[in-house]
């Protein structure tokens, strides 16, 4: 009975705030959606399926598909530059190691709208790359850099990559390397070597960055805002404009109803995978 | 046998492309050149200007004020949720609780924003510097609770219980035993949750309302609106600040920090 008492003080203040100010809220996003919207931004009495009527007939799969390529392609380069990394950090002597990972964390430490910001001012038409690109004769001085998806890209790459990097850098510490080096002897080539002997044994540290990547990258808003131009738009700026601009909250609920869709399906994808993967092995152990 | 070097040349590129962009930034806030094109000679004419604005120093004074309240509110919130989900972990309702603490890590900053946003409206709350509190609270207090959480998994709950034997009463184990063992993760929370909302803008933009300022929405605008040579400035003073938060963090908390280094 103390110990009920006990976990109860313990447990009840978290749990209502969260309840509170997560769990509720949440739920009134779906709500919402069926709501009208009043002429002063706020939320109109009775119901109505108007709003998701609506949605669908607005070009919006456009900007939900680029939403989802954006995403899928800053994942890509993500992974492509954190597997290497996390390997050669890991493969690092214990002293350098630590000093590798603080480098690799610190920048995230700074404020996220300042490195948005930094490559703003970098790719600007008289910034630094666009001199660089056009003395290297790799682009013409009409050449956009900035205001387009390839920046939005490389902006959200920049900004995820330190979160992809740790956990694959946490998997790769528990890599018995020796396995890598027995694959060498036996005649693997270094990239053969590290896909199919180094790539199985991280497999939990890739799932966890591409989910890590990913769930940002499809709510982004402010790279896109910022670095982005109009045919850049992702879902998070035609939220952010039916609240700020149109002041139409309902049509922001539906369209925040999509954007939730859109994430729930890659975590709902891997809950699934690992749920079946982990039933065959068990049958392995009692086997064996 | 010759290891291959190329993991090793593209962390050395990844690096240099992590710091590059910010070291531009730091030197151009000492450049005399308003548009930053091309170097026109040592300035510090930015910073000077920088202090006359006392748009952003009211803003920097009101993302303070939140920031000490949500750490000290969040650490409170997140510390017990901590001791609950690590002393009943196996009950039905930790694993819910634990759910609740998971699920906003997760979540998207633009759903959290507008969920709370919408929450706010229906129930009628101004938005302002008290809506901007009660989002960045619960946010933080997953992080919060989840550092303190993997400290408490960390160590060995038989001293708790040695002291309980040797007649130590509850209040006395938790300030003798429980809190020193629990302090450095304590302050690694603490820093989280204070730099998580400092740092915040998608949030803190949609609870806001038009009359509160933070620290992040005053740069938005700025850059918005092609301030370009203070926030060189602005951002050179808070990155100055942010390295020497880590540099005292570390001493602290022998990094501690992120778990994996010892």
């Amino acid at each position: 009975m103390k110990k009920k008492i006990q976990e109860a003080a313990l447990t009840i203040p978290s749990f209502v705030w969260l309840l509170l100010f997560f769990l509720v809220p949440t739920l009134l996003v779906f709500v919402l959606a069926f709501r009208p919207p009043d002429p002063y931004g706020g939320i109109g009495p009775g119901w109505t399926t108007a709003t998701i009527r609506d949605l669908a007939r607005h070009p919006y799969w456009v900007i939900a598909w680029r939403t989802l390529w954006a995403s899928a392609v800053t994942t890509a380069i993500c992974l492509a530059l954190a597997l290497p990394s996390g390997y050669a950090v890991a493969r690092a002597s214990p002293r350098r190691r630590n000093l590798l990972l603080m480098m690799v964390i610190v920048p995230f430490w700074t404020s996220f709208l300042i490195r948005v910001f930094a490559w703003r001012s970098l790719l600007h038409p008289e910034g630094p790359v666009k001199k660089i690109l056009v003395l290297l004769g790799l682009a013409s001085p009409q050449t956009p850099l900035l205001y387009n998806n390839a920046a939005v890209i490389l902006v959200m790459t920049y900004t995820f990559l330190p979160f992809a990097i740790l956990p694959i850098y946490a998997a790769a510490e528990k890599f018995d390397f020796r396995l890598v080096e027995a694959a060498r002897d036996l005649g693997a080539r270094p990239l053969q070597a590290f896909r199919k002997v180094f790539l199985p044994g991280v497999r939990q540290g890739v799932v966890t960055a591409v989910l890590i990547v990913l769930i940002p990258a499809l709510g982004s808003y402010v790279i896109p805002d910022l670095v982005g131009g109009p045919s850049s738009e992702m879902l998070g700026n035609k939220i952010a404009q039916r609240v700020f601009v149109d002041r139409n909250l309902p049509h922001a609920s539906a369209l925040s109803v999509v954007l939730i869709l859109a994430v729930l399906a890659p975590l709902l994808a891997v809950l699934f995978r690992q749920r079946k993967k982990e039933k065959p092995e068990i049958i392995l152990e009692e086997g064996g | 046998m010759r290891r291959s070097r190329l993991p090793f040349a593209v962390l050395a590129f990844v690096l240099v492309f992590f710091y590059l962009p910010i070291l531009i930034l730091v030197v151009n806030s000492f450049n005399a050149s308003r548009f930053g094109s091309g170097w026109q000679g040592f300035s510090l004419r930015w910073y000077v200007r920088l202090f006359q604005e006392a748009e952003i120093w009211q803003a920097a004074r009101n993302t303070l004020v939140i920031a000490v309240s949500v750490t000290l509110v969040s650490l409170v919130l997140g510390t017990t949720a901590a001791l609950a989900l690590h002393r009943f972990a196996k009950t039905r309702l930790q694993r819910l609780h634990y759910t609740f603490i998971y699920t906003p890590l997760v979540v998207p900053e633009i759903l959290m924003g507008i969920s709370l946003l919408m929450a706010f409206v229906s129930a009628g709350v101004p938005l302002g510097l008290t809506t901007i509190f009660l989002a960045h609270v619960t946010f933080c207090v997953s992080y919060v609770a989840l550092v303190v959480l993997g400290r408490l998994q960390d160590f060995d709950d038989a001293v708790v219980e040695a002291a309980q034997d040797l007649g130590a009463d509850w209040w006395t184990t938790a300030r003798r035993v429980l809190l020193p063992m629990l302090a450095p993760g304590l302050a690694a929370g603490a820093l989280l949750a204070f730099t998580l909302s400092v740092d915040d803008f998608v949030i803190t933009f949609f609870v806001a309302g038009p009359g509160a300022t933070t620290l992040p929405i005053r740069i938005y605008s700025m850059i918005k609106h092609g301030a370009t040579p203070l926030i060189n400035a602005l951002s050179t003073l808070l990155l100055t600040l942010t390295f020497l938060t880590v540099g005292a963090s570390q001493r602290l908390s022998k990094n501690k920090l992120f778990g994996g280094g010892s």
